[in-house]
């Protein structure tokens, strides 16, 4: 993912002078191609989150199309005052990068889980919240930044993600990319974010085969209103995610559900479990481990 | 907009504008607004382009208040300046105005909101570094209160700024040397102000922050420099009303009906 997002920005950045990409002293072997095209837009804000966060600001102020670019919880806890006062409020165009969702940096400890980041981001009522499952949602995740204005939360998962998706995709507020789509099901596995992996692979195994299977890559405490419109069409939701139940999508999709009183909706989901885990283990063994199969 | 007054005058008129509309509103941070409204009085009136701002220009000058709570003070300041019509300035505090006790964005000739400290310098810097990459001279003003100074984010700012030689740069220092319980040096002491800044890469000049003449040419840049310039203003908490002068109290205490009568006719002298 981390390829595919540098790779995608250089080339919408071929297109917008504007576009600037800064980074919290990260991103050794990713950030190079941009770094080396574009050096007068490429910005090492070094270890300094709060700086990093509210100078981004500074720059989409006047003009400028921001990238901040870092690990997990850096750019985002942080740096939380400054998104909520200096990014949301001001509505500007920056667009949060961070790597490592869930947790992808499994065996380097609790400071490198990402496991409670959109629950921050979605207390801010203009940020746009991109958590794409597959490389093809990240190139129609930049391909939508590059159209449309900020603020936005870029979450992706390492590299080496395969590639689940067959098509280009659609792309638009709230909508549902389906994997799969069974006809005259009423059964849906929704994902958002690499829980897409996980869904697919689980929809094989268990007897799942009559489930449609879904990602929801853009969502918003905006966009409700359009996922409430997909989510009345189903009776049963399995939902999927790699991040804590407490302010996370599933907790999310029920606000919605409760919102817009969608009726005979069975919901159930796999989120991970709100604890601390103080061993070292790798994504799949920390995924199992903490309810997402 | 182009009105020709003194700065004597402009600070004046400013700072019974201020008192009304904290006497009226009945809120706090009086203290704030006139320690640092002879400097705000200044760049308004002599620093920056007026009317660039107004215009929205992509070169105007850019001033921000980081100490968010000595806002009355921008607030009139900018009514002085026609950038709105005066009587708004009755409302400050009041319901539904869009005239908060932290400065606000949504206020004409406002630039950036803040209220939580620590703030305007990073977001100035973003400013001057997007001028400097965009090849576009223009003046990037942040004014600091000395309490202030205790947020990290400040200093990881500077450092940025002086690695970047963000030359259109200036930070100005409302050294009132108090801040919320007692003073500055007895709640955090930050030893030499100068020193700090000087070993942060920064140009420091001192001047006394309630003399016009002073205010006015230390915005004057030495052309060669190539680091940011930071102002240390020298003020005094409440200045212009004896009674406030130095204490901690009106940080947080509106005048009452007879003071504030007391103190109009103390500023109108």
């Amino acid at each position: 993912m981390r390829t595919t997002f540098i790779n995608s920005l250089v080339e919408i950045a071929e297109k917008n002078d504007k576009i600037v990409l800064v980074v919290g002293d990260l991103g050794f072997n990713v950030v190079e191609p941009f770094q080396k095209k574009f050096p007068k837009r490429f910005f090492n804000a070094g270890v300094a989150e709060q700086n990093m966060a509210s100078f981004s600001a500074g720059l989409a102020s006047q003009g400028f199309k921001v990238f901040v670019y870092s690990i997990a919880n850096f750019p985002t806890f942080r740096c939380a005052e400054q998104l909520r006062n200096d990014i949301d409020y001001h509505k500007l165009d920056v667009t949060i990068v961070t790597v490592g969702a869930g947790y992808a940096y499994g065996n380097l400890g609790y400071s490198h889980h990402a496991v409670q980041d959109y629950g921050l981001i979605r207390l801010f009522p203009n940020f746009n919240i991109f958590v794409p499952g597959d490389i093809l949602e990240v190139e129609a995740s930049l391909n939508y930044i590059s159209k449309n204005n900020g603020p936005n939360y870029l979450r992706l998962n390492k590299n080496n993600d395969p590639k689940i998706f067959k098509n280009k995709l659609k792309f638009s507020k709230g909508r549902f990319n389906y994997f799969r789509k069974i006809k005259k099901s009423k059964k849906l596995i929704l994902t958002t974010g690499s829980a897409l992996i996980s869904a697919v692979k689980f929809s094989e195994k268990k007897n799942y085969s009559n489930f449609s299977i879904a990602s929801c890559p853009l969502w918003s405490p905006n966009y409700r209103k359009n996922i409430s419109k997909q989510l009345s069409n189903f009776n049963e939701i399995l939902v999927m995610e790699d991040h804590y139940l407490d302010g996370g999508f599933y907790s999310y999709i029920l606000e919605t559900i409760a919102k817009y009183k969608i009726k005979n909706l069975n919901t159930s989901n796999f989120s991970l479990s709100s604890k601390y885990n103080y061993f070292s283990a790798s994504q799949k063994k920390l995924n199992l481990k903490n309810g997402l199969i | 907009m182009n009105l020709k007054i003194s700065n004597k005058k402009l600070a004046k008129l400013a700072r019974l504008e201020v008192l009304n509309m904290i006497f009226e509103s009945k809120s706090a941070h009086i203290g704030s607004c006139f320690s640092c409204i002879d400097i705000i009085a200044v760049i308004y009136n002599k620093v920056i382009n007026l009317k660039k701002i107004k215009y929205n220009r992509k070169d105007r000058d850019i001033f921000i208040l980081s100490k968010g709570h000595a806002c009355a003070s921008l607030y009139a300041v900018l009514a002085l300046k026609k950038f709105f019509n005066k009587k708004n300035l009755r409302t400050f505090g009041k319901d539904f105005s869009p005239l908060m006790s932290h400065v606000s964005h949504k206020v004409p000739g406002v630039e950036f909101s803040t209220g939580s400290l620590g703030h305007g310098l990073p977001f100035a810097v973003g400013c001057a570094l997007a001028r400097k990459i965009s090849g576009i001279k223009s003046k990037i003003i942040v004014l600091l209160s000395d309490g202030e100074l205790n947020e990290g984010s400040n200093w990881e700012a500077m450092m940025f700024a002086s690695h970047h030689a963000l030359t259109n740069l200036t930070l100005i220092i409302d050294k009132n040397n108090l801040q919320s319980l007692t003073t500055t040096n007895k709640t955090i002491n930050m030893l030499s102000l100068e020193k700090k800044f000087n070993a942060f890469g920064l140009n420091c000049k001192k001047i006394d922050g309630h003399n016009y003449e002073q205010i006015q040419n230390a915005f004057k840049k030495k052309s060669n420099s190539k680091k940011p310039t930071v102002i240390l203003a020298n003020t005094i908490k409440g200045k212009g009303v004896k009674e406030m002068h130095n204490k901690v109290l009106w940080h947080y205490k509106p005048p009452s009906k007879e003071e504030y009568i007391k103190f109009k006719k103390e500023i109108l002298l």
